[in-house]
């Protein structure tokens, strides 16, 4: 049912989205002023979110920092995929949106050559197209890992992912289809440190069916979201990847060029603070507690003393 | 290039045809779960539906029951049932089996009920049993709504069988999420074309099924 909603609000985005794209974002189009309540006059600042929960946190905590600096933010939040809101940024029908450094690079140079977070930041500079830049990244990353159960790990002595090729018993990966044809995947696995696994695609991106699947045996390997809170709640260990296998997806705001310094000195403030750690226990609040994002942001924003 | 065209490439390309991830085996696991859950559901619902219809109790309960059932999620349902049994087969098995049950129960039970009364009395007062009047008439005359239910369920589950790939079975479905993943959209493409291809092919024979199986009588009836 969850899904159905949000497919329902994704639409609704998409439409209103698709309805502002042809005309001036900032002026006074219908389906703007819908969501804000008639506040859509020059200064006000778009922020959008994908359609990914913790994505959608991190937008609000970015749309209350800006509204603490005396901004007018216009929400726009639950928009799909890449291909559907980054023309909506180039457009400039958006201006602030939270990424992932490294999926973003992809996005744009998909054959990129980056590893490091650091590399991968820099190699960003220079794949985005004109008129939009990513600011400060946080120290807080959302990537894939590879994640083994407690009892599995003691079995068999699994720190780094390296470890796996000591393992006897075949190793399977529960992972969404997309992790076959990866870098990361089975080829750069056992490029890189002689793994081999075969894949069981479970389409939810390391959601509840995945964590079931590590739980019940039938995959013993598990692609999960670096700050996905089940990994901690379920006592599972996350794989170590000294050769950087994986590549890094620290949260950075992308932003376009309407963005100013002063804006961007809001971002970086919060961008400052946010470690992963912080991003697990928003996600953790979430998804245990079922708080909406606009709590979850305003406790953290106060905690961090940034609002 | 225009998705159509390369989706058609994609499925005439050869390297797609071999290997456990080739289209024949793809399309045989599609296919043998639709089967599979057509033919559960058929065990269950028709059944229930010739007693429904013969009786005539248990009607309203029939009614009000399939009706619902079309209202559930399939993929809802698939991830509710995995959440419980695990990924695999059991959890798209078991919903592609609700799901073919309401129309293949609608048919059984509407079929019987569709004999009109004077001939079932007919048969009766020819000193038939009830068993008898139920094998030898009711049943045959209702074989066009019986096959046609059986016909609309495969159509469902044969386009709903893709939802089995989300739990990590197969079926032409993996081609649809691999696509939609790795925004391959020809492929995502040329999954949704073979799974067409497959419900035509699906529906053309069991359209020749049911003029060879139905009784002339019925048929030249059912036509008038």
């Amino acid at each position: 049912m969850k899904r159905i909603r949000t497919l329902t609000v994704v639409a609704a985005a998409t439409l209103a989205l698709a309805a502002c794209g042809s005309s001036d974002p900032l002026g006074d189009d219908d389906s703007t002023t819908a969501s804000t309540g008639g506040a859509a006059d020059g200064g006000t600042v778009v922020v959008g979110s994908q359609q990914y929960y913790s994505n959608e946190i991190i937008a609000e905590v970015y749309a209350q920092a800006l509204e603490a600096a005396g901004y007018e933010v216009d929400r726009q939040y639950q928009i799909g995929q890449r291909e559907v809101y980054l023309p909506e940024l180039e457009s400039g029908a958006i201006d602030i949106l939270p990424e992932y450094s490294g999926n973003l690079l992809q996005y744009y140079d998909s054959g990129t050559t980056a590893t490091t977070p650091d590399e991968v930041v820099a190699a960003l500079g220079e794949a985005l197209p004109e008129g939009l830049r990513v600011l400060e990244p946080a120290t807080a990353a959302d990537q894939d890992s590879f994640n083994v159960t407690a009892e599995f790990a003691e079995e068999w002595g699994l720190e780094s992912i390296g470890d796996l090729a000591e393992v006897d018993v075949p190793l399977i990966v529960g992972a969404n289809s997309e992790f076959e044809t990866r870098p990361y995947g089975p080829a750069g696995l056992s490029e890189v440190y002689g793994v081999e696994v075969t894949v069981l695609p479970i389409e939810d991106s390391g959601g509840p069916l995945t964590v079931k699947a590590l739980q019940d045996g039938t995959v013993n390997v598990a692609d999960i979201y670096s700050a996905d809170p089940t990994i901690q709640e379920n006592g599972f260990v996350t794989l170590e990847d000294p050769e950087a296998l994986v590549l890094p997806q620290q949260v950075v705001p992308l932003v376009s060029d309407r963005v100013d310094e002063e804006i961007a000195a809001v971002l970086n403030g919060v961008s400052a603070e946010l470690t992963t750690a912080d991003l697990v226990a928003m996600n953790a609040r979430s998804v245990t507690e079922q708080l909406a994002s606009d709590v979850i942001a305003s406790d953290w924003l106060a905690e961090k003393g940034l609002v | 290039m225009n998705q159509l065209a390369a989706a058609w490439q994609w499925i005439l390309d050869p390297a797609h045809w071999a290997g456990p991830d080739g289209i024949p085996v793809r399309m045989w696991e599609h296919l043998w779960y639709t089967f599979a859950a057509v033919g559960i559901a058929a065990a269950i619902a028709i059944p229930i539906g010739l007693a429904i219809g013969h009786t005539g109790r248990g009607r309203a309960l029939a009614v009000g029951s399939t009706s619902a059932a079309r209202a559930i999620p399939t993929l809802g349902l698939i991830t509710l049932l995995a959440l419980m049994w695990g990924v695999g087969l059991t959890a798209p098995m078991v919903a592609f089996v609700v799901l073919a049950i309401p129309s293949i129960l609608a048919g059984a039970y509407a079929g019987v009920d569709s004999v009109e009364p004077h001939v079932t009395d007919a048969a009766t007062a020819m000193g038939m049993t009830g068993t008898q009047v139920l094998g030898r008439v009711e049943v045959p005359l209702a074989l066009p709504m019986i096959w046609g239910g059986i016909r609309a369920g495969t159509l469902q589950v044969v386009a709903t069988a893709t939802l089995a790939a989300y739990v990590g079975s197969g079926g032409l479905g993996r081609y649809l999420f691999r696509g939609l993943k790795t925004q391959d959209y020809p492929q995502m493409l040329a999954s949704a074309l073979l799974v067409v291809g497959l419900a035509i092919a699906l529906e053309a024979v069991l359209a020749f099924a049911q003029r060879v199986m139905v009784p002339r009588g019925v048929r030249e009836r059912s036509r008038r």
